[in-house]
């Protein structure tokens, strides 16, 4: 029990980047299509591959923005 | 097949004959008492977030990942891709509850996933069946990496007959059973930096030159058939390809961290700074993937898979063929030389992991545990020295003499046993409120259901979960990690009230679990 509350204690709201970045990248039907294309890239592709990029971003605001 | 590729093939010995040396070399960096099993097994838990990079870069994006991801796009499209979505979301997963377990392991010389259930559960059972299905799950996974220099050295145009054919294999094994068993972990991390360099070397010039040689990417797009373009879109009462696609990314992403050889690398790590940062880090190679993956699409565009110079290859390693097909047809012999060197590099740094990680969790949790109670340290890490070699003579022996599906079909099926240890361990790392025998009944629920529902669809990932007149289909993994979870969650109180001891036995307290 000591536990559940150490975890409500680690809670921070910055974590919702986590959230985001999941729902986006689980939901297929978001990124299910080719246009708009770019450089002749398929939406599908390129748009993922910005996710990546995205997500990295989100973790490291994260791991700047809370502690150990 | 084709003639041998003198200039690829002397490129790709001396870069092998170099990490050799390296490996070997290894052994006195970050110097530390190799006779001690932290120090072999996990060097020390020295690495700093670089080198972590390094390694754990290794762990995940192996040599079997770079010829795998682009065959299944280059064979079956856009479904391929499901890598990338299923490489974003395992790093929140590593940001929190890796962090906390880095924290634990580190505070009670925990080495492996066997050890921290063992202290937190202290129940020897649930260890076993968590060390077990780690050891079980990272054979397969040894066996892929072989099956990937095997296909680089066949594109080389090394062929023969007999002992002949698997002449360089065997080479490339003694090699790295030799610098495993000297070096411990610090052989791999060493040489992860080698193979790195060589591999974004590789895909950086590829992604490059080969869309410019091809016409640009909208000439590449309009030589792949439409429907391989885009995942097909559900019809009506059917999720279709979406939860399929959204559940093997979903489910991989969960499992990952749950193989020995990640959790290994992880634990190596010098501070939980170290795997936070890496958290923000290691989607640097998941951009890579993604890129690599299209390369499937190229081989499409340049039809390499038609010209008669590659159909032996592609006859003797499917599609796998597709991406070393591809750099022959594609680059000048000396650049397919450091390519297929990073491959097959590539093929040798997770492979020590595993048989590292495979060693440990033997040497820890079973052997320690029922054989020999009190070992000296010197007897636990020469121990471990000895089983990671029968760890890689079993891998070899595999590959040599079963078909190559076999290795592929069991390391589906080792995903689907590997994530049921994600309650006691994942979850573990979180609260000690489940009863570790309902853990325990609820590992071998989920352990059978996978492969009953495995063995039902033929050996494909997803299961078609029919739900009245709806079906969704799903990553079979994440279908029998839930049933697992459910049996735990209503077993804990039926199985507290049956026992006299309300105590639970844990031997970490919750300051453990964070800086």
């Amino acid at each position: 029990m000591m536990d559940a509350q150490k975890r409500r204690g680690g809670w921070s709201w910055w974590y919702l980047l986590f959230v985001i970045q999941f729902a986006v990248a689980l939901w297929p039907p978001l990124y299910n299509k080719i246009e708009p294309t770019l450089m002749g890239i398929p939406f599908f592709y390129w748009f993922q591959l910005l996710w990546v990029i995205v997500s990295a971003v989100f973790t490291a605001v994260v791991y700047f923005a809370t502690s150990d | 097949m084709q003639d041998v590729n003198w200039v690829a093939l002397s490129i790709f010995v001396a870069l092998f004959a170099f990490i050799t040396w390296l490996g070997f070399a290894a052994a006195h960096w970050r110097k530390g008492d190799l006779d001690q099993l932290h120090e072999w097994g996990l060097g020390g838990r020295r690495f700093g977030t670089l080198i972590t990079w390094f390694l754990v870069g290794g762990d995940v994006y192996t040599a079997y990942t770079f010829i795998a991801v682009p065959a299944l796009a280059f064979g079956a499209g856009a479904v391929a891709f499901f890598a990338v979505p299923y490489t974003i979301i395992i790093y929140p997963l590593l940001f929190l509850v890796f962090r906390r377990l880095w924290h634990v392991c580190s505070k009670h010389g925990y080495i492996t996933a066997g050890d921290f259930v063992r202290g937190r559960f202290g129940n020897r059972w649930l260890a076993l069946a968590v060390t077990v299905t780690g050891i079980v799950a990272t054979m397969p996974y040894i066996a892929l990496q072989l099956v990937g220099i095997q296909v680089v050295i066949g594109a080389l145009g090394i062929s023969g007959t007999g002992f002949a054919a698997d002449l360089p294999l065997l080479i490339a094994f003694v090699v790295l059973a030799a610098f495993t068993y000297s070096s411990g972990l610090r052989a791999p991390a060493s040489i992860a930096i080698v193979k790195d360099l060589l591999i974004y070397i590789t895909a950086l010039v590829a992604i490059i030159v080969i869309p410019m040689e091809l016409g640009g990417f909208a000439k590449i797009f309009a030589a792949v058939p439409a429907q391989k373009i885009l995942l097909a879109v559900p019809g009506p009462n059917t999720t279709g390809s979406y939860s399929g696609y959204a559940t093997l990314a979903l489910g991989s992403a969960m499992a990952l961290f749950l193989y020995p050889h990640s959790l290994t690398g992880i634990l190596s790590a010098s501070s939980g700074h170290a795997i936070r940062r890496n958290a923000a880090m290691l989607p640097g190679y998941t951009f890579m993937l993604g890129l690599l993956a299209l390369f499937g699409f190229f081989v499409i565009a340049a039809g390499v898979d038609k010209l008669p110079e590659y159909a032996a290859g592609f006859k003797q390693f499917g599609n796998n063929f597709a991406v070393p097909a591809l750099l022959l047809h594609s680059f000048p012999s000396w650049f397919v030389g450091i390519a297929f060197a990073a491959i097959g590099i590539g093929a040798l740094v997770p492979a020590a992991i595993m048989s590292i990680a495979a060693a440990n969790l033997y040497t820890r949790n079973i052997h320690r545990e029922f054989i020999n109670k009190n070992p000296t340290d010197k007897q636990e890490s020469h121990m471990a020295k000895l089983v990671s070699l029968i760890v890689k003579v079993g891998a070899l022996v595999f590959i040599l003499f079963v078909p190559t599906q076999y290795a592929i079909q069991l390391q589906l099926l080792g995903g689907i046993w590997i994530i049921q240890t994600l309650p006691p361990v994942m979850l573990g790392a979180y609260t000690r409120w489940f009863n570790s025998w309902a853990l325990l009944a609820g590992w071998a629920v989920g352990t059978c259901a996978g492969t009953l529902m495995a063995i039902a669809t033929k050996l494909t990932p997803t299961f078609p979960l029919h739900v009245g007149s709806h079906t969704f289909p799903g990553y079979t993994a994440v279908y029998t990690v839930a049933l697992n979870l459910l049996v735990a969650v209503v077993l804990t109180p039926v199985f507290n009230a049956m026992s006299a001891q309300r105590a639970p036995v844990d031997e970490t307290v919750a300051a453990d679990y964070h800086a």
